[in-house]
């Protein structure tokens, strides 16, 4: 690598320099959790049903197989909002008494490896005394519905409620309602790695070490601590390589807790890795919602006022730290995304089942709303005969800053401009003729678009308005140069992927005038680590690479005062650049190398003027930033199958200023990876006694290689003024608009049949079970009647 | 999702092998091949065999062999050896076609051919091939062979007319005419996956008119097999589009579809008529 850095004119940021973490991974050196060797291995025992009292449990004798009843003193995992009529809820973490959902832990083996744990397990026998399961969350609300919990009546967790004065006016004196019933299938986030932990005690400190697979170290740290009630410095929590997390990662795993108490119990170290079924039954799930949206217009197609109902199906427990609040509230908060609307009226509602509990996943609930949004603009369009990029042009925000009908703040962006930029790109004209000429041969292709706002890195300020117990939101880095003048980043933020070792890297070279290769980045180790709230919600680049610019502001105002030391020169003369510190206009330099010897060694030097070392601290806890972007998808629909074929995606995207090109480029692509497999293949499947039919990778659907189609980016930089480097989040992105293009282009491709698809995914069965309803003629048949 | 335990027994020849297996069959001893099906069955412990006879290292089970009528393939004969062309005849490219469509590139280069035909998914390829081109199945045992003609051996949802000592030593397909014409066709969610419903049709033409034509379609039912149905709707009649037509109607209202959790037997019959359309649509093309 060769130096360009400040005062060279040329910077680190802004460059597609390859990632720092790679070497080891591509060549088989990462480590990882299930790397680690144990005395005892684990096999979880889980409720083969959905709902019941715990009759029987018959271990074989001699077996080491825990249950609740073993567990006195541990608390239940209770996580707790302020706000919204929140009924907290606790999760034991094993199952005591009562199950709530199939795949619920309610005891484990203990053995020696892995392979006689199973063998323990599957003669463990639970008998469960069934009640009737709540799965569907709309069924849960009927008056009568079972109760899955006594603390929350009628089976409502939580419930947002929001409008705007002078809503009902605005409503009854608008030209148009229109109206979307979405669905969205419940879907798991399927990180290549799934859950596992470590756990090891050390008999000379008491202490264990949880190695586990997070995304917040910290968090866990403190979660465990508290339901076992010891003192947090008696846990140390590393998380290793991460094999993928998505949010999955994010909460806390009832298992990891079962680990600790049993490392401390037997004094020893004991291992679980969840197995790709577990994962799919039991780690987490997402998306399962119900919104019914509707849309005031006037006579312009201009969008005068929102009106939703949420129903978000939250599972059988709430996910700690964030709460179950994450998918109805962000629903609530964001549902309006990039439009202009001073109306709104919400009723979120986070409704308990015995189902998989919910956790966050990437994007949370906007891929869901923006998905129901963007259907809702698509009907409008079609109701008032307008072209659909005519719609959001005339309702997209144009005047920024702009403050939403729920008061949110959004930041200078581009959305119209981005529109403009996509249209321009995918060639609308053109592709309207192809389509003309595909559907005189009998092809059926489709266009659709998606803008969307992209809410990143927000501080405590954001959560806060949720009224959450553990407030997330700021970050901390440390950063040292040490006494052989390498660099040393300690962060808060828990990378996985993500390619924050590359990034942070670039941010904290530019300032303090070196390369990248001289700095590490160290993470995801609580005893190394200062505090931090990991990384989710698009927010690492944007908080931890703030803090690391504050901390590197902070590193390079003292190598200025070393080096002004040192070469007897006034501190606004040197400069620092290519791993030195330079007097302006002269050829007097001096190394960073030498100036950290100075630091730690000569300090007597420095007269008492100087403190000794070079450590500095930065945090940060911004406000929050707005990115956004229009997805383009083009696809084939085969009519007689239902298939879909995704031929193209285009992405104009505006994500502040970008710190490296190919690490945002990869982020985009594998979220609109993950939006394909949202938008037509993936969906957890319960029957109606609560068994997953979906447990294994043949069943549910992630896309191959194969399913995804060459995808074109545009980027536009908008420096944000909200984040000190300018930088906004675009973690999410990708998944976020995907779904919305497809399932958009797939109506447009569909449109002389009149059918909606309204759902995602939407499968080839449900495509073609909506063909098959359609009253008008069958493609199928040169036109005549469909067989019904 | 670690197997239960097992014995590894690894004979060298095929008489060993077949009396290892006489031995551990009454206590589910089987046939390990290639493991694509048998390991992750294994691996969830739907099946539990306390004795498996890995057939991997017994010579003579990796020939494919032909005598100018029949097709022999031997028990150790992966999916990846049709990649190419392995025989001068239409047979050769019909299998080359197909077998592209079965599973992911390292699964192909693991699995067999025979190991397909012995687990009897619905939904494999090869099943189909053998069902719609009268296949005979070889078994043995300690006390000889058998041939199994296909429409006595394909039984149910992964179950044939094997016997649990007997080793599907191997299968024979019948060469095709030099004029032979054939189509397939699959219908899968995701490149790889198990097809939801397949076809492949062979025919000749005589004349301009199809004569001797086979329409089989897997996936469909619990086996696969030859539809009289659409089979007739060809016969005699010149290929085009109309009479492609007639006969994937003929085929999809001639099955009796398997349904499950997603997937209608409306919805398989609309697969039906549209996979058997188009290896139809192909065998012209
Ligand atoms: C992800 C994935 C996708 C797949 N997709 C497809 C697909 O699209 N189409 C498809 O057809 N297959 C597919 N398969 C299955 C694959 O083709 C298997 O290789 C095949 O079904 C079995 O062959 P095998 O040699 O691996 O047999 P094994 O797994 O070794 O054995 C399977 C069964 O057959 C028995 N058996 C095997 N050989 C013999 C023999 N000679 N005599 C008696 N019994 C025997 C075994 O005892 C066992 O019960 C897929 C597999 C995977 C993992």
């Amino acid at each position: 690598m060769t130096a360009h850095t400040k005062g060279s004119g040329l910077k680190w940021v802004g460059r597609a320099i390859r990632r720092l973490e790679d070497p080891a991974l591509v060549t088989g050196q990462g480590r990882f959790t299930a790397d680690l060797p144990a005395m005892h291995w684990v096999r979880f025992v889980r409720s083969p049903n959905a709902s019941g009292k715990i009759a029987k449990i018959d271990a074989p004798n001699g077996a080491t197989v825990i249950t609740a009843a073993d567990l006195k003193g541990v608390k239940k995992i209770t996580p707790m909002l302020h706000k919204f009529n929140y009924k907290p809820v606790g999760q034991p973490v094993l199952a005591d008494g009562v199950v709530r959902f199939v795949g619920e832990p309610v005891a484990v083996v203990v053995a020696a490896s892995e392979e006689a744990a199973e063998d323990i397990a599957d003669l463990v026998e639970v008998t469960i005394d069934e009640t009737t399961p709540m799965i569907d969350a709309r069924a849960a609300l009927q008056s009568g519905a079972p109760q899955v919990h006594a603390e929350a009546p009628g089976n409502v967790i939580l419930e947002g409620k929001f409008k705007t004065p002078d809503f009902d006016a605005t409503w009854k004196g608008s030209y148009k309602i229109i109206t979307v019933e979405a669905r969205s299938r419940r879907q798991n986030a399927t990180p290549m790695e799934a859950r596992g932990g470590h756990a090891a005690y050390d008999a000379s400190t008491g202490r264990v070490t949880l190695t586990c697979t997070t995304q917040m170290p910290h968090l866990m740290r403190t979660a465990i601590a508290d339901v076992l009630g010891f003192a947090e410095s008696d846990l140390r929590v590393i998380a290793p390589d991460v094999g993928g997390g998505f949010g999955q990662k994010m909460s806390l795993a009832a298992e990891y807790v079962v680990l600790v108490w049993l490392a401390r119990k037997l004094k020893s170290s004991v291992a679980w890795t969840e197995d790709r079924r577990e994962n799919l039954i039991a780690g987490f799930h997402a998306r399962d919602q119900y919104i019914t949206l509707a849309g005031a217009f006037d006579k312009n197609a201009k969008l005068l006022a929102l009106k939703t109902d949420i129903v978000s199906n939250i599972g059988a427990y709430s996910c700690f730290p964030t709460t179950c609040g994450v998918e109805p509230l962000m629903a609530m908060a964001e549902m309006p995304g990039p439009y202009d609307v001073r109306h709104y009226e919400c009723l979120a509602r986070g409704v308990i089942t015995n189902t998989c509990t919910m956790a966050p996943y990437r994007g949370v609930s906007r891929p869901v709303i923006t998905f129901t949004l963007e259907r809702l603009m698509d009907k409008a369009a079609s109701a008032f005969a307008i072209d659909p990029i005519d719609i959001r042009r005339r309702n997209l925000i144009d005047k920024l800053p702009y403050t939403s009908a729920m008061g949110l703040v959004y930041d200078e962006a581009t959305y119209k401009q981005t529109l403009e930029m996509a249209v321009k790109a995918i060639d609308v004209p053109a592709f309207r003729a192809r389509q003309k000429a595909a559907r005189a041969q009998g092809r059926h292709l489709g266009i659709g678009f998606a803008t969307f706002s992209e809410r990143t890195g927000y501080g405590s300020p954001a959560f806060a308005a949720r009224g959450m117990e553990i407030t997330p939101g700021w970050e901390t880095v440390i950063l040292t140069v040490d006494p052989s003048g390498f660099v040393e980043a300690r962060i808060g933020s828990s990378p996985h992927g993500q390619g924050l070792r590359t990034t942070l890297a670039q941010i904290i070279a530019d300032e303090i005038g070196v390369t990248p290769d001289v700095i590490k980045v160290v993470h995801g180790d609580t005893d190394i680590a200062p505090y931090g709230w990991g990384t989710f919600a698009s927010r690492s680049l944007v908080i931890s690479g703030g803090a690391s610019l504050i901390a590197a502001q902070k590193v390079r105002a003292k190598l200025i005062k070393i080096a002004s030391h040192m070469l007897e020169a006034a501190p606004h003369d040197i400069m620092l650049e290519n791993g030195t510190a330079k007097v302006a206009g002269t050829d007097r330099f001096v190394s960073i190398a030498k100036m950290a010897r100075e630091a730690y060694h000569q300090t007597h030097r420095f007269k008492g003027e100087i403190e000794p070392g070079l450590t500095e601290t930065g945090s940060y806890d911004p406000p929050g930033t707005f990115s956004n972007a229009c997805h383009v998808a083009i696809v084939e629909v085969d009519v007689e199958t239902g298939r879909v074929t995704v031929e193209k995606f285009l992405v104009a995207e505006d994500a502040g200023r970008i710190i490296n090109p190919m690490i945002a480029d990869g982020q985009v692509h594998g979220g609109i990876a993950q939006g394909i497999g949202n938008a037509l293949l993936e969906e957890i499947i319960y029957d109606e006694s609560g068994g997953i039919l979906t447990a294994n990778l043949a069943d549910y659907m992630p896309p191959t290689a194969r399913e995804i189609p060459p995808i074109e980016l545009h980027h536009i930089e908008t420096p944000s003024t909200t984040s000190i480097t300018k930088a906004k989040g675009l973690g999410e992105g990708g998944c976020i608009g995907a779904p919305a293009a497809i399932i958009n282009a797939i109506n447009d491709a569909l449109s002389e049949y009149g059918v909606q698809i309204d759902e995602m995914p939407a499968t080839p069965q449900r495509i073609r079970a909506a063909l098959r309803a359609s009253s008008l003629p069958s493609p199928l048949w040169g036109g005549e009647k469909g067989t019904a | 999702m670690k197997p239960a335990a097992f014995v590894r027994h690894v004979p060298r020849t095929l008489d060993e092998a077949l009396k290892i297996l006489a031995q551990v069959a009454p206590q589910d001893g089987r046939v390990l091949a290639g493991g694509q099906s048998l390991v992750p069955i294994m691996a969830f412990r739907l099946a539990k065999p306390a004795h498996l006879v890995d057939i991997n290292e017994v010579e003579g089970l990796d020939r494919i062999s032909n005598d100018g009528k029949l097709l022999s393939i031997g028990a150790r004969v992966r999916h990846a050896a049709f990649h190419k062309s392995v025989v001068e005849n239409p047979l050769g490219l019909l299998l080359t076609e197909v077998a592209r469509h079965i599973a992911h590139y390292p699964i192909r280069v693991r699995g067999t051919f025979c190991g397909s035909l012995a687990h009897a998914d619905p939904a494999s390829e090869w099943c189909l091939v053998a069902a719609t081109l009268d296949a005979t199945m070889v078994a043995k045992n300690t006390r000889g062979e058998r041939p199994i003609a296909a429409k006595d051996y394909f039984q149910g949802i992964m179950s044939t007319a094997l016997a649990e000592d007997e080793l599907l030593a191997e299968a024979r397909l019948p060469l095709l005419a030099s004029d032979a014409k054939f189509g397939f066709n699959e219908f899968n969610r995701r490149a790889g996956d198990f097809a939801m419903a397949a076809s492949l049709v062979c025919y000749r033409l005589q004349g301009g008119k199809i004569v001797e034509p086979r329409v089989g379609v897997g996936g469909a039912e619990p086996c696969p097999r030859r539809i009289a149905e659409a089979e007739a709707a060809l016969n005699g009649k010149a290929p085009g589009d109309a009479v492609f037509r007639a006969a994937a109607e003929a085929a999809a209202s001639a099955v009796e579809p398997l349904e499950d959790h997603q997937t209608t037997g409306e919805y398989r019959r609309d697969l039906v008529r549209a996979v058997v359309r188009r290896a139809l649509e192909q065998s012209i093309t």
